[in-house]
C-alpha cells in the first residue's frame, strides 16, 4: 500500500517534471513579446544578398572581362572613365604599391582585400544614379573587368561564385587591427 | 515671504534699478521702446524660430550632394543638445522618403526564428531614451595633413568647418539585445550585418559584443521621430563609434559568423598608416574637445572678460576633465563642466578669462574617465602619420590676434 503511494506519488511528479520540460521547450521557440512574424528563406531571398568574404550569398551566372566590358562602357565609365582612372569620381585602377608613399592612390587594385566587396557593393550601390540596377550576370561582368583592369585576372577568366571569393587581391595582407589608445601624454605632461 | 522682508526685496529692486539706471540709462530706455505695441503672432502647430536667428549647416561643396555632409553650427549652439534640423548630415545615396507604415525590419541568419518587425511593433517593445553624441569619423579629417596643406584650406576654419561633424541628441529605441533576443541568435552568431534602405543599401558589420552591449535601434530624436536625414523612420544606434556604423533608414539585421569586410569597412573608414599597411575596424571615436568660443571666424570686440566655452566628448565613457590652455600648451587650466555629465555624449565645459588684448592662442584637451588624453596634433601624426584621414582627435588651437580676430592655427 505504501509502496503503491510512493509509485503513484513518483508518477505524478515524473508527469508534472515532463509537462514543465515541454512548456519550457514551447516557450523558447517563440518570442518573449508575441510581436513580428516568423518570415521564411523564401521571403528572405527577396530582401537580395549580403556576399561574406568566401562568397555567401553569390548567385549563379557569372562572366569574364570581354564581355563585361560592354556593361562598363555603358553603366560604368561615365564616372569612372573606360580605364578606372580618368573620373571624375572615384578611381577603379592602378596606384598598385604605392601605400606607402607619399601620394597613395587607393583604388581596388592597390587597397580593396576582396573582390567579394567590389561584388557586393557593384550590386547594391551601382551605378550611383540607378542602384541596384544591373543583372548578376552584369555585376560579374564588370566587376570582372575592373579586376583586369588592375591586372589581377586575365580577360578571359570567368568569374562566378566559385572562382570570385578566390580571386588574389593584391593588398589582401594590408589590413591590421586596431591597437589605439596608441598616443599617450608623457608623466611630465600629466598633472 | 514676510511684509517687512517683502518691502526689503523691493526697495532693494527699485534701489538697484535706480544704480543701473544711473549707470546705463540709454540701454534702459532701448529696452523700455522694444515692448510691442501691437498685438503679437498667434499660436502655430509647429514652431519656428525667430527671424533674427540664422545659423545653419554648412554644406560642402560636392558634385554629388546625394553623398555629401553638411556640418553643424557648433560654435553658434547652447547647451549639448543639437536641434535635430542642426544635426550633421552624411549620406552615400541620398535621403529616401520612407512611409513607416510600409517600412519593416527583419533579422536572420544565423537565429532561431528570422523576424519581420513592422514599426508598429518595434514601438511596442520595451523603450529607452539615452543622450548621446554621434561624430563621424572623417571629423577634422582636413586638419590631418602637413600643416602648410591643411593651412590653406582651414586657415578661414571655424567650429563648425573644422569640428562641425559631430553632434548630439536624445535618441529613443529598442535595444538591440531585445530584438536579438526575441529571434534567438544561435551560438555561431558572432557579427552582425547592418543594412539601410537607401539607395546604396549602406551596409556594416557589428560584432555582436556591441551589438548586445548598448546598441539599439532608434526612432525617435530630441522628442520627436527620427528627421529623415537622420534615418527616418529607423536607425541603427551604436554609442561611441564612427557615425556610419550607426546605419541609418535600418531595414535588415543578418547575423552572421565573421565581419562581411563591407565597401565602408575596407576601402573606406579605414586608416592608411606611413607603411602602407591600413588599420581596419578602428570603432571608438576618442576623447576629444573643441573650444567654441572664441573660435575661428569670430571677434572679441574688446579686452576684458570672456567665458571660454566649448564641448568635450569621449567614445569610451564619460569626461572626467577638460583643460584649457591659454598660452599655446604651455600651462593648463582645469575647466568647469556642466552636469550631469553622461557617457559617450557631449559635455559643456566653460572658463572665466580675461583677455589682456594680446595675441594668446587658447587650446582645450580633453580626459576621460579611462584616463586617457586628447593628443596634440604632432603626438598624433608621429603614431599614424599624414595619411590616416579618419578618427583625427587633436587638440585644436585657435589664434586670438590683437584686433580680436579668432582663426585655425597649427602650433
Amino acid at each position: 500500500m505504501c509502496n503503491v503511494l510512493r509509485w503513484l506519488m513518483s508518477a505524478v511528479l515524473l508527469l508534472g517534471v515532463v509537462a514543465w520540460h515541454d512548456a519550457a521547450a514551447q516557450e523558447s521557440a517563440t518570442t518573449t513579446y508575441g510581436l513580428g512574424h516568423v518570415v521564411t528563406l523564401e521571403e528572405i531571398r527577396d530582401w537580395g544578398p549580403n556576399i561574406s568574404p568566401t562568397g555567401d550569398g553569390l548567385p549563379p551566372g557569372g562572366a569574364t572581362a570581354a564581355s563585361g566590358r560592354r556593361t562598363y562602357a555603358r553603366q560604368c565609365a561615365r564616372c569612372h572613365g573606360m580605364t578606372g582612372t580618368e573620373g571624375p569620381d572615384h578611381r577603379l585602377a592602378g596606384g598598385k604599391g604605392g601605400l606607402a608613399s607619399d601620394a597613395p592612390v587607393k583604388t581596388v587594385g592597390s587597397y580593396w582585400p576582396l573582390a567579394t566587396t567590389l561584388w557586393d557593393y557593384v550590386n547594391r550601390a551601382m551605378p550611383f544614379d540607378q542602384p541596384g540596377g544591373l543583372t548578376s550576370d552584369e555585376v560579374y561582368g564588370s566587376v570582372a573587368y575592373v579586376l583586369f583592369l588592375n591586372e589581377i585576372i586575365g580577360e578571359a577568366d570567368r568569374m562566378d561564385a566559385l572562382s570570385l571569393p578566390q580571386v588574389q587581391m593584391p593588398n589582401r595582407n594590408g589590413f591590421v587591427s586596431d591597437p589605439r589608445p596608441d598616443v599617450h601624454l608623457g608623466a611630465r605632461e600629466r598633472r | 515671504m514676510s511684509q517687512s522682508t517683502r518691502r526689503g526685496f523691493l526697495s532693494l529692486g527699485v534701489a538697484s534699478g535706480a544704480l543701473l539706471g544711473a549707470l546705463r540709462p540709454s540701454s534702459l530706455l532701448a529696452q523700455a521702446q522694444t515692448v510691442a505695441r501691437a498685438l503679437g503672432r498667434g499660436v502655430s502647430a509647429y514652431g519656428e524660430r525667430s527671424r533674427f536667428e540664422t545659423t545653419t549647416r554648412l554644406l560642402r561643396d560636392s558634385r554629388h550632394p546625394e553623398a555629401s555632409s553638411s556640418r553643424t553650427p557648433l560654435q553658434d549652439l547652447q547647451g549639448t543638445l543639437t536641434p535635430s534640423p542642426l544635426h550633421f548630415e552624411r549620406h552615400h545615396a541620398g535621403i529616401p522618403d520612407i512611409d513607416p507604415s510600409s517600412h519593416r525590419l527583419l533579422i536572420h541568419g544565423l537565429v532561431d526564428r528570422p523576424l519581420e518587425l513592422s514599426l508598429a511593433e518595434l514601438r511596442r517593445l520595451p523603450a529607452e531614451s539615452r543622450i548621446h553624441f554621434l561624430e563621424c569619423s572623417g571629423n577634422s579629417g582636413a586638419l590631418w595633413r602637413e600643416a602648410s596643406v591643411a593651412a590653406a584650406h582651414t586657415t578661414r576654419g571655424t567650429a563648425q568647418s573644422t569640428h562641425g561633424l559631430t553632434s548630439s541628441g536624445e535618441w529613443e529605441g529598442v535595444p538591440l539585445s531585445v530584438l536579438l533576443n526575441e529571434a534567438g541568435v544561435r551560438p555561431e552568431g558572432t557579427w552582425l550585418v547592418a543594412e539601410g534602405a537607401d539607395a546604396s543599401r549602406m551596409t556594416r558589420s557589428v560584432p555582436l559584443t556591441k551589438a548586445l552591449d548598448d546598441t539599439f535601434v532608434a526612432y525617435g530624436q530630441n522628442g520627436e521621430a527620427l528627421r529623415p536625414a537622420q534615418g527616418y523612420p529607423l536607425r541603427l544606434f551604436v554609442p561611441g563609434w564612427e557615425g556610419n556604423i550607426s546605419i541609418k533608414w535600418l531595414r535588415r539585421i543578418e547575423v552572421v559568423d565573421r565581419p562581411y569586410m563591407t565597401r565602408e569597412e575596407t576601402s573606406k573608414y579605414t586608416d592608411l598608416l606611413p607603411d602602407g599597411r591600413a588599420r581596419r575596424f578602428t570603432f571608438v571615436m576618442e576623447a576629444k574637445s573643441v573650444i567654441t568660443h572664441p573660435s575661428g571666424g569670430q571677434r572679441l570686440t574688446n579686452p576684458g572678460y570672456h567665458q571660454l566655452r566649448g564641448i568635450a566628448w569621449s567614445g569610451r565613457g564619460r569626461v572626467q576633465r577638460v583643460e584649457i590652455s591659454t598660452d599655446g600648451g604651455r600651462s593648463w587650466e582645469v575647466a568647469e563642466l556642466q552636469g550631469p555629465v553622461l557617457p559617450r555624449a557631449h559635455t559643456r565645459f566653460r572658463l572665466d578669462w580675461t583677455w589682456d588684448g594680446s595675441e594668446v592662442v587658447v587650446q582645450s584637451r580633453c580626459i576621460d574617465e579611462t584616463g586617457y588624453t586628447q593628443p596634440t596634433r604632432e603626438e598624433l601624426i608621429a603614431a599614424r602619420g599624414l595619411r590616416s584621414g579618419y578618427h583625427n582627435n587633436a587638440i585644436q588651437s585657435w589664434k586670438v590676434s590683437p584686433d580680436g580676430t579668432v582663426e585655425n592655427i597649427y602650433v
